[in-house]
């Protein structure tokens, strides 16, 4: 199994907003979280990335087999983790390059691998780019600079593609976008998809789902999952609406 | 894990100074302390002529009638004038036609900066006019520039060999009581620079300096003068680097430019010097006056500086706009940590029709420091149609330092305008995660966004400073970025 | 009385000997004792001179070398005080209270209670009848040190205006004063003004000069506000004085926890006009807003100091400055935002605006920012340029005239300072007084800054601004 989460309880300033979240992800799997906003969706991509913002009050998080709650956020993306952020922040002046060779490097680094050379990692550039249509001009910009919604998510994926990480959670890497940007991204991560990795997309929306076809999906409502099926959940959600959930809930 | 940042910025402002050490050449002192002897001595000891010396005196006593300043935003100890060498030469004056000539105690010392004579030739085809202490050691390249009628020289052997054009131009853009440095300099100074590129001809190579305060307790004074004839082109590069002491040391340099018609000069300094320990113990008193003077009709100035260095910096690299459609540029980086201070920017003052300035700076805060960014801004009535624009961020690291920012604006013309913008602001959490998310450290990503935020500056460098400079800040603020 | 140009610092030394008796006849003990340190710091640091950092921009020396008629002690005989002045702004409904020369009008009233329990009246009569109320406030504000003019109004000022507001009380109207100049020789005139609004209060406050006549008057006046725990001050500096007269006025904020202040300084007429506002942030969640407006022409100049000291964490303040200068007139801003090293979550914005129409009209600004802690958002701008010609031409190839196009942009760079005044009454007749200032068709007129010459005739522009 590639990440367990067990029980986790996490808050903010002593306000809870996970509530006990459980969640097993295994290798070669794509899984879905979908829930109305503000449940806790990102609380929770943040949590599992080592956002030392949120406390954890209970529970675990275990990836690869071990504990990671001690770990430092870098430790853990060296390790395989990325998060594909909702809201990617602007880091005036330093280029998308400079950027990728320094976070790859040191991921080597880590791994006791050679740090790329110069000519292998703009070779790694180019393939990747053309994977998500990123225009050269983009990746000599600094990152997320005066972007675009879609070339901010483009750009997500597109570092996702240059890491290729074992687990990725992508946090709503849909909203915002037009659909030919949608159709761009879904694809970029379908490419990325193999039997050893595995990729949690978080959304709101059904739509995404038509694009990247989740094994299993899961409801996340009020810090809790409280619900999880197969793909035909997310359509009956998209049908139903979130009120469905509420009802559900309150009924119990 | 709550408090990690504190972690980093500890580390951060935890690295030692790398440059401290001392190079042992014999050293010929003049007597310590100041007096119109003092001056004699010095003029003397550099066989000038008597105008040289007439200048000097003139200049000491009106320093003797002037207070040090008091208005920078800056705390500093006094200083005893009369506990300084004003002369120091190296004893065996070399006269080198090869490098093999060279003190091998010095070409070492210039191996460990990273910038042997030797490299500099081979690799770089940088010129490199080397100022020990306050005698020039050695000119390469002389040659090459003298076939274009370049001269890039000592200021003493200028003194000797062109005393036409010194005595045309010396203090004609910084008169010998602008100030008190000012007077302090143009009274004792030892030697600099002299460049002086004729009509229409572009400097094929960049010129460049590189300083050293070697001698413990020599106070530097420099003097350089770089005129620049109608047409002409240079790019001047000054790269400073102080060994370790424990006592201050004052250094009070000029640098004069002039820019005749159509002409342009590129001024670029690299600085860090000593800038005391953790404690705020010794370090370098950097008190400069910097100014260029576009006198002609479309001439140009160009001011970079990535100050890392000093205890305490005093600097002002200015343009007076004289000519119409003149152009002055300041980039600035400047960064302080532990207990170092800096109260710098630039003047632009526009005279002439159309003329245009952009100020760009950007200061970096850590430690304890304090970082003033002080500029002024002047528009004449004769300044038809003048431009200027300044933009000067801070960025702090940690909450025990201070960021400033004191323009000064004054306009007296309808039709000119001036937009000034400034921000402040810490590198944010937000930043720091996501360079963390993708498996870069802390430590790393601190120096990325330091360099990012920075690029404007570091772009206006030419190439072979750029890199140093880049390294430079990310050292100054912490241990291993690269 | 003495009749002397206020240049030399030890007459006042001597006067001060001589009158101490007279002016503090009502002090409340603290007063007494600030009065000397006053004095001494007078003597140790002299008046302003252009040296000095806060004054390189205003040379004062001019206007001090006059010789003033100076009293000690109220010099008129009783007033009848609706004849000299009436507001005259239609439904501008407030209490008022009237200073005649720098003397309190009503000299021998008691204080007044109006229905909300708040207190109004003169500061003298506040001595006497509420000596506690003043003695915790008087002079804890104010900062003598390094301002030569607080120390000279401290040392002599023995009258004023004196406002309370009790706790949980809004104030039903605005209290407007109004310091009316009409003597037939030039006057020194100092007052203190002391408010303190009690905790959840609120309060709106309309302070205008004005002068009747046209001698070179010199007015030195000072205001204390304390603004207790979340209440709030709307203070509206009004001035309308003619070219001779010097306008010195500081005023000195202290907000408390989650205390509010929007200020407005308007200066349409003034020889030299000088506002400094000193707002000192000191509880956490505190808010400021300070705006100002100048429209000088002539030979006029005003001067706005602004300092606004975050001392203390979670606070916001933001400035706006715009000016117009017209003929020879010079403008002047000081701006200096300090954030102190523990104040943090500090978001602090400065902005200071100015056209120049002509070339003998002169800008000198200086915003400064000090900032000692690491997590704030601090931003400030500063610009002097002319009417955008881009915008200039849009209009008029829409068929506006020139003269009706700059008109129409002066306006509307004004506009957004007066956009904010809150009073509607207030703000409307501000906004016809800025239209007419741009005409040139604002003259002193005989009654306060809130009148003109002519009230009855609206101010109409010649083209329908709602087609543009
Ligand atoms: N930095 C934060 N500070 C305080 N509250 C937060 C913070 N981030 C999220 N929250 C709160 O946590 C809840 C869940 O937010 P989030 O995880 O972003 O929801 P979702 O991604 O499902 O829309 C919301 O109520 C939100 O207001
Ligand atoms: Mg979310």
């Amino acid at each position: 199994m590639l990440l367990q989460i067990k029980d986790l309880h996490a808050g903010i300033n002593g306000k809870e907003i996970l509530r006990g979240v459980n969640l097993e992800v295994n290798a070669g799997e794509v899984h879905a979280i979908m829930g109305p906003n503000g449940t806790g969706k990102s609380t929770l991509a943040s949590v599992i990335a080592g956002r030392e913002l949120f406390d954890v009050t209970q529970g675990d998080v275990v990836f690869k087999g071990q504990s990671i709650l001690e770990m430092p956020v870098e430790q853990r993306a060296r390790e395989g983790i990325f998060l594909g952020f909702q809201y990617p922040v602007e880091i005036p002046g330093v280029s998308i390059t400079n950027f990728m060779r320094t976070a790859l490097n040191e991921i080597r680094k880590y791994r006791g691998l050679e740090p790329l050379s110069g000519a292998a990692f703009l070779a790694r550039m180019e393939e990747k780019k053309k994977l998500v249509e990123i225009q050269t001009k983009l990746t000599n910009r600094s990152v997320n600079e005066g972007f675009s919604g879609g070339e901010k998510k483009k750009n997500e994926i597109f570092q996702m593609a240059m890491i290729e990480p074992t687990l990725s959670i992508l946090d709503e890497t849909d909203s915002g976008l037009d659909i030919d940007a949608l159709r761009i991204v879904a694809n970029g991560v379908n490419a990325l998809r193999s039997a050893d990795n595995a990729i949690v997309v978080i959304t709101h929306y059904q739509r995404l789902l038509e694009y990247i076809v989740p094994d299993i999906v899961h409801v996340l409502y009020e810090g809790r999952i409280v619900k999880t099926g197969g793909k035909e959940l997310a359509l009956e959600l998209e049908e139903k609406g979130y009120e469905w959930i509420k009802k559900e809930m309150e009924g119990r | 894990m709550a408090n990690e940042p504190n972690n980093i910025l500890q580390e951060v402002t935890q690295s030692e100074y790398k440059y401290g050490f001392v190079t042992d050449i014999d050293t010929e002192f003049a007597p310590k302390g100041l007096t119109e002897d003092t001056i004699r001595y010095i003029s003397a000891k550099k066989q000038e002529p008597e105008f040289m010396l007439e200048f000097r005196l003139k200049a000491y006593h009106r320093w003797l009638e002037m207070k040090q300043p008091d208005w920078a935003h800056l705390s500093i100890p006094a200083i005893d004038f009369q506990n300084i060498y004003y002369y120091a030469a190296p004893r065996k004056k070399p006269e080198l036609e090869s490098l093999e000539q060279v003190d091998p105690e010095l070409l070492k010392t210039f191996e460990k900066l990273g910038i042997s004579l030797e490299e500099q030739k081979r690799l770089t085809g940088v010129a490199v006019d080397a100022v020990i202490d306050s005698v020039s050691v050695k000119t390469t390249f002389t040659e090459t520039l003298s076939k274009l009628g370049i001269i890039f020289c000592s200021f003493s052997d200028a003194v000797k060999n062109h005393p036409d054009l010194v005595r045309e131009y010396m203090g004609s853009v910084v008169p010998s009581g602008d100030n008190y440095f000012a007077a302090l300099n143009s009274a004792v100074f030892s030697d600099g620079s002299f460049a002086y590129i004729p009509k229409g001809v572009r400097c094929p190579i960049e010129l460049s300096t590189y300083f050293r305060i070697n001698a413990a307790n020599t106070g530097q004074f420099e003097r350089t003068l770089i005129i620049a004839d109608e047409g002409a082109y240079v790019s001047y590069m000054e790269g400073c680097t102080a060994p370790q002491r424990d006592e201050n040391q004052l250094h009070a340099a000029i640098v004069e430019i002039v820019a005749l018609k159509d002409a342009e000069v590129k001024y670029s300094t690299v600085q860090n010097w000593y800038p005391g320990n953790k404690e705020g113990l010794g370090g370098i008193y950097n008190f400069v006056t910097k100014r260029g003077i576009c006198k002609g009709n479309n001439s140009k100035i160009s001011w970079t500086q990535v100050e890392t260095g000093s205890a305490i910096t005093w600097k002002y690299p200015s343009c007076i706009l004289m000519g119409d459609n003149s152009v002055g540029e300041f980039y600035s980086v400047a960064v302080t940590n532990n207990h170092q201070q800096a109260d710098t920017g630039s003047k632009m003052i526009h005279l002439g029709r159309n003329s245009r300035s952009t100020i760009i700076s950007k200061g970096i805060s850590a430690g304890r420091s304090n970082n003033s960014y002080r500029g002024l801004v002047k528009i004449t009535k004769r300044a038809e149609n003048a431009r200027n624009f300044s933009q000067c961020d801070s960025l702090l690291l940690g909450d025990r330092c201070g960021a400033h920012t004191f323009p000064y604006i004054q306009a007296e013309n309808k039709s000119s305008v001036v937009e000034h913008e400034a921000t402040t602001s810490k590198i944010s959490d937000d930043q720091l995660f996501y360079c963390q998310q993708r498996g870069i450290d802390s430590e790393s990503a601190i120096g990325l966004i330091v360099n990012g935020y920075a690029r404007e500056v570091l772009s206006k460098l030419p190439m072979e400073f750029a890199v140093e400079a880049q390294k430079l800040l990310s050292i100054s603020l912490e241990g291993s970025v690269g | 009385m003495t009749n002397a140009p206020l240049n030399d610092v030890s007459l006042f030394i001597r006067w001060f000997d001589e009158h101490l008796k007279t002016i503090g006849r009502n002090d409340v003990p603290r007063w007494r004792e600030l009065r000397k340190q006053a004095i001494k710091t007078l003597e140790t640091t002299g008046l302003p001179k252009p040296t000095d950092e806060r004054w390189r921009n205003t040379d004062i020396a001019k206007q001090l070398s006059l010789p003033y008629e100076q009293h000690f002690e109220d010099f008129q005989k009783d007033l009848d005080v609706e004849k000299i002045f009436a507001c005259e702004v239609p439904d501008l409904d407030t209490f008022l209270i009237t200073m005649v020369n720098g003397w309190y009008a009503y000299r021998n009233s008691a204080l007044r209670i109006l229905p909300s329990g708040t207190i109004i009246g003169s500061l003298s009569r506040a001595l006497r009848d509420a000596p506690e109320l003043v003695e915790a406030h008087l002079g804890h504000y104010a900062k003598m040190e390094g301002n030569p003019f607080a120390a000279l109004n401290t040392a002599f000022a023995s009258d004023g205006i004196f406002i309370y507001v009790p706790d949980n009380t809004v104030v039903s109207k605005p209290i407007q004063m109004v310091n009316v100049v009409d003597h037939p020789e030039n006057l020194f005139m100092q007052t203190r003004n002391l408010v303190i609004v009690g905790r959840n209060s609120h309060l709106e406050l309309v302070h205008c000069d004005d002068s009747h006549n046209h001698t070179a008057g010199f007015t030195n006046s000072l205001t204390e506000v304390y603004i207790g725990e979340n209440a709030g001050v709307d203070y509206y500096k009004m001035q309308n004085v003619n070219d001779h007269s010097t306008v010195l006025h500081s005023a000195w904020f202290n907000l408390q926890r989650e205390a509010r202040l929007n200020s407005y300084a308007i200066s349409l007429n003034g020889g030299l006009i000088r506002n400094e506002s000193f707002v000192t942030l000191n509880g956490q969640g505190a808010d400021a807003n300070i705006y100002g407006l100048y429209l000088m022409d002539k030979k006029q100049q005003t001067d706005n100091l602004v300092f606004v000291d975050h001392a203390a964490p979670n606070c916001t303040s933001s400035e706006m400055f715009k000016g117009i200068l017209d003929d020879y007139a010079h403008g002047v801003f000081n701006g200096h935002i300090l954030v102190r090293p523990d104040s943090q979550q500090t978001i602090a914005y400065q902005s200071n605006r100015n056209i120049l129409l002509t070339d003998k009209a002169r800008v000198n600004t200086q915003p400064f920012l000090e900032i000692y802690a690491d997590d704030v958002k601090c931003s400030h701008g500063a610009t002097v340029g002319q009417l955008d010609s881009e915008a200039m031409f849009y209009l008029r190839s829409r068929g506006i005239g020139e003269e009706n196009a700059r008109m129409l942009l002066m306006y509307a760079f004004a506009a957004e300072v007066v956009g904010k005044i809150k009073i509607e009454i207030l703000r409307d007749r501000i906004d016809d007084l800025v239209k007419k200032r741009l005409r040139g068709e604002l003259s002193i007129c005989d009654q306060c800054v809130l009148h003109c010459s002519k009230p009855d005739q609206p101010v109409v522009f010649e083209i329908d601004m709602s087609k543009i």
